[in-house]
């Protein structure tokens, strides 16, 4: 198949994969106290993810994004198992999540919560079963 | 007891090891001294003022199971035979089986189905009773088909285990019963409480649940039909087991559930009826065989039927009449069928037609043959054991109270007559074995061998069982007090006293028997004029075709069902579930009205949503219609998608999103794969099929609306949803209350959903990468 002269769609792809990079990112950090979370999140991100596949190729993308998203799968559900085992530490049932409130340096006073590393399990996990499959299905031949 | 009940298994255990020796010395040596032992231990029971002994060992406290045994007058005349003839037959089976055959086995079976046998007859507790009936059903079927290369072998012992086994069972289902009524599992406890049983609306079921377990056993009629085909099995199993032992074990359970079912007044017409049936089939039968083991197995089957009709008399002198004659028939059947694998080792056939004139050849055989035939057949001569228990049998037939059932005297009147009937044919095949084998021409060429004189040692077994016949023939009150009134005293529940005489008088039974003999002779000498009649009538009732058919019908129509919904189609399987839930939901809606409307607590509906919903049906519409692939993936998305506008106006912000992502993702995996596909083929099903389709969606479709209907209007306790409104923020620290249930109050819902993502991340990566037919490396 002859590849067409895609520019725009090339340079308009750089721009757009990282507003939904940063928005992806947005959703995953806001999602404890306005609509998204580690679910929405990783689809964004994968979305990002394809529409830079699309525009680039499959062999170019494997340079730039070097990551072999079956591998992902398993820190996403290793992250996640492990930080529902980590309750046991303190003496806690399983998956048993805590919140805190802290006054960090530039930020000022924040709110930190165990279930952010629960989300991240999440938010990996989604990235990396929607990549294995579209990149399965796409580039079967 | 348990020790006499269990060796036999224990020593089973050390045959293999002993089967090692065969070719020095014969297996069969050391197992001879299993039931001998246990012989000499019964024989001491044996007492004029025997007490029965009952004697307990815990096995299941739990269920109430124990290994209770009892041993009693009925008891201890079965164990004798078994024990008795099992060394008889352990004797006989060392010079009949070569040392070439698989000997291990054989013994081992036989070792098995002893413990069983005596485990069945000792047994006080119903489930004790029936563990160790099934093992003889087991055992019996290793033994029928010790021969198992051979196609009859394996056709009789499948046969006679269906039978058995399906007898079995339903007599468990009786002992089930037996034990709700009386609320105990014990035999004697079942007994005295006879009254309690009598007046319990079950008694009919336990009755036929019970006999049919004895029936089958007992080959009786109409499950007769095991038994000529298990004589595939060697020799000595068929004289042990299919004359002298398992097929008592059916007359053995009569005789002991006898005192409690034999006030009933169709226990009568029951075993009498199918007990006199049996006979006269038997013995009619038995004259149309010709193979030496197939007229032997017939005649043992119209002796039982004649031992279960005395059985169903219920009178005292009739028990007595029932063990006397079970016990001359173990000895002379026994013998019998020793004799004819004796003929079927020393000529090589046991056809009769073939067989003739081995008088000269074989005198020890012929002479064992003529007390045992002539036993069997009743002839009426002071050294027969088989005239006295015949003699009694008529004498008791006569002597029958009257009850007020109809069809009680009609049996009444006509079992005599019956019996009559039953003996000359007895009398007949009891001859034509006889002399059919031992006189008349000779036809040596015909036989595969030539025949000569069996063995010594295999002479030794049928000549003490005819040894037997005689001393029992000639003295027969020996065994009268001190063994047979204790077994009768066991199946009536009263003392019997009687004096068994050769000769009392011209009385009716004498000229019954002499009629027997007098029509026997004429029947048998111009036998050949009228057998043309057996072309005839078992022809068109024989009941091996019966069981053939039913056999092989099952197969067939099981086939034939399995295969008519069982056919491979996705979309049939479909339906037939959609339709098994249509069915089952409505109907329980139905009957529990089910079906509620409520309208007070329904929201206002807004334009938007009728719009968009409006939207939603016509693109769902669409999809059905739609004849390319890819415009129906299409119109499936805006089903997707109005549903995250509808999610939005129901403010689930995160549930918008989601599925915004999610139907997008989805249809661009759809068209991906179609991409792959070949094109739609445009549909082919009938007029008929679409409309039977489309009446099962619609009504899927409609009665899955009206349970949501009625589930939002039957609202019974308030939702939790307070609960998380009050502290997602207070104990999760996030204002996204969705998020905080997701990932902390329920957290462990969302750990697993995210373990299915990956599962099926997997599982589409090593269905796609790991093909076969790409070649993995």
């Amino acid at each position: 198949m002859i590849r067409a002269n895609d520019l725009i769609l090339r340079t308009t792809t750089i721009l757009i994969a990282f507003i939904l990079f940063g928005f992806s990112i947005y959703l995953f950090l806001a999602g404890h106290s306005a609509p998204g979370g580690g679910f929405i999140g990783g689809l964004m991100t994968a979305a990002a993810i394809v529409l830079m596949y699309m525009a680039y190729g499959y062999e170019a993308m494997k340079k730039i994004i070097p990551v072999n998203y079956q591998n992902l799968i398993t820190i996403g559900l290793a992250i996640a198992v492990l930080t529902s085992i980590g309750s046991f530490v303190f003496g806690e049932p399983f998956l048993s999540q805590t919140f805190e409130y802290f006054h960090l340096p530039v930020l000022g006073e924040k709110e930190l919560a165990t279930a952010l590393l629960f989300d991240l399990g999440v938010y990996l996990t989604v990235i990396g079963v929607t990549m294995t499959i579209i990149l399965s299905i796409a580039s079967d031949r | 007891m348990l020790y006499a009940v269990l060796i036999p298994l224990l020593i089973a255990c050390f045959i293999p090891y002993l089967s090692k020796f065969k070719d020095k010395i014969h297996t069969g040596i050391f197992v001879l001294f299993v039931p001998l032992s246990i012989f000499i231990y019964f024989l001491q029971f044996i007492d004029t003022n025997f007490v029965p002994v009952a004697q307990g060992y815990s096995w299941i406290p739990s269920l109430n199971i124990s290994l209770d045994f009892y041993l009693d007058g009925l008891s201890l005349l079965f164990v004798l035979l078994i024990s008795g003839i099992g060394t008889l037959v352990t004797l006989y089976s060392i010079f009949y089986l070569h040392k070439s055959e698989r000997l291990g086995h054989f013994y081992v079976y036989l070792l098995m189905f002893m413990t069983a046998m005596l485990g069945v007859v000792l047994s006080d507790n119903v489930f004790v009773l029936y563990t160790f009936w099934e093992l003889t059903s087991i055992s019996s079927f290793l033994l029928i088909g010790y021969w198992h290369y051979r196609e009859r072998s394996r056709y009789g012992a499948l046969k006679s285990m269906l039978i058995t086994v399906f007898g079995g069972l339903s007599m468990l289902g009786g002992f089930i019963l037996l034990t709700i009524i009386t609320g105990s599992t014990s035999i004697q406890e079942m007994i005295s409480q006879t009254d309690v049983i009598l007046n319990s609306p079950y008694l009919p079921l336990v009755m036929t649940f019970i006999f049919l377990g004895a029936f089958t056993k007992s080959a009786q009629f109409p499950f007769h039909i095991w038994l000529p085909d298990a004589m595939e099995a060697p020799t000595p199993v068929s004289a042990y087991l299919h004359s002298a032992t398992m097929v008592k074990a059916g007359i053995y359970l009569i005789a002991r559930f006898s005192p409690v079912f034999s006030a009933y007044e169709w226990f009568f017409i029951i075993v009498s009826g199918i007990g006199i049936i049996t006979l006269c089939w038997g013995s009619y039968m038995a004259v149309r065989q010709t193979d030496l083991k197939g007229i032997l197995a017939f005649s043992t089957i119209s002796q039982l039927g004649m031992i279960m009709t005395m059985l169903g008399f219920g009178t005292k002198a009739a028990a007595f009449a029932a063990v006397f004659h079970i016990l001359n028939h173990a000895t002379f059947k026994g013998s019998l069928f020793m004799v004819a694998g004796i003929i079927d080792h020393e000529t090589g056939s046991r056809d009769i037609r073939k067989l003739g004139g081995l008088m000269t050849l074989m005198p020890i055989s012929a002479t064992l043959a003529l007390f045992g035939t002539f036993s069997m057949a009743g002839v009426p001569l002071p050294f027969l054991n088989g005239f006295y228990s015949k003699e009694m049998f008529f004498d008791v037939s006569l002597d029958l109270s009257s009850t007020s059932l109809f069809i009680a005297e009609i049996m009444k009147t006509s079992i005599p007559y019956l019996a009559v009937l039953g003996s000359i044919f007895t009398f007949v095949y009891s001859m034509y074995l006889f002399f059919g084998t031992f006189t008349g021409e000779k036809h040596l060429d015909e036989l595969p061998s030539k025949p000569h004189e069996a063995p010594i040692g295999m002479l030794i077994s049928p000549a003490l069982l005819i040894v037997g016949v005689i001393i029992i023939g000639l003295i027969p009150n020996l065994v009268n007090e001190p063994l047979l009134a204790h077994a009768a005293k066991a199946i009536s529940g009263e003392e019997v006293h009687k004096h068994i005489a050769f000769w009392h008088g011209f009385e009716a039974p004498l000229y019954m028997s002499l009629i027997v003999v007098i029509f026997g002779s004429i029947l048998y000498i111009f036998r050949k004029k009228w057998t043309d009649i057996y072309l005839l009538i078992p022809g068109t009732l024989s009941l091996n075709k019966v069981y053939d058919r039913i056999l092989d019908g099952s197969e067939k129509y099981s086939r034939k069902i399995t295969n008519s919904y069982m056919d491979g189609s996705l979309r049939k399987y479909i339906a037939l579930i959609m339709i098994a839930t249509v069915l089952v939901t409505f109907t329980t809606m139905l009957t529990t009205d089910g079906f509620t409307i409520k309208t007070d607590d329904l929201a206002k509906v807004t334009v938007s949503e009728i719009l968009i919903a409006s939207v939603m049906v016509a693109a769902a519409l669409g999809t059905i219609f739609a004849r390319n692939n890819v415009a129906a993936i299409l119109i499936l998305g805006v089903v997707g998608f109005g549903l995250s506008v509808l999610f939005v106006l129901y403010r689930a912000p995160d549930l918008a999103l989601t599925q915004l992502v999610v139907e997008t993702i989805t249809v661009a995996l759809f068209l991906l794969c179609f991409y792959h596909l070949p094109n739609l083929r445009p549909r082919t099903e009938s007029f008929k099929t679409k409309s039977v389709n489309a009446i099962i969606a619609i009504s899927f479709g409609a009665l899955m609306t009206m349970v949501a209907i009625s589930a939002h209007s039957s609202k019974w306790f308030g939702a939790i949803s307070e609960y998380f409104i009050e502290n997602s923020y207070e104990l999760g620290g996030g204002a996204n209350m969705v998020n905080v249930i997701l990932v902390d109050f329920r957290g462990i819902d969302t750990l697993f959903e995210i373990v299915v993502l990956g599962i099926a991340a997997f599982g589409i990566y090593a269905m796609i990468k790991l093909r076969s037919d790409k070649g993995v490396e």
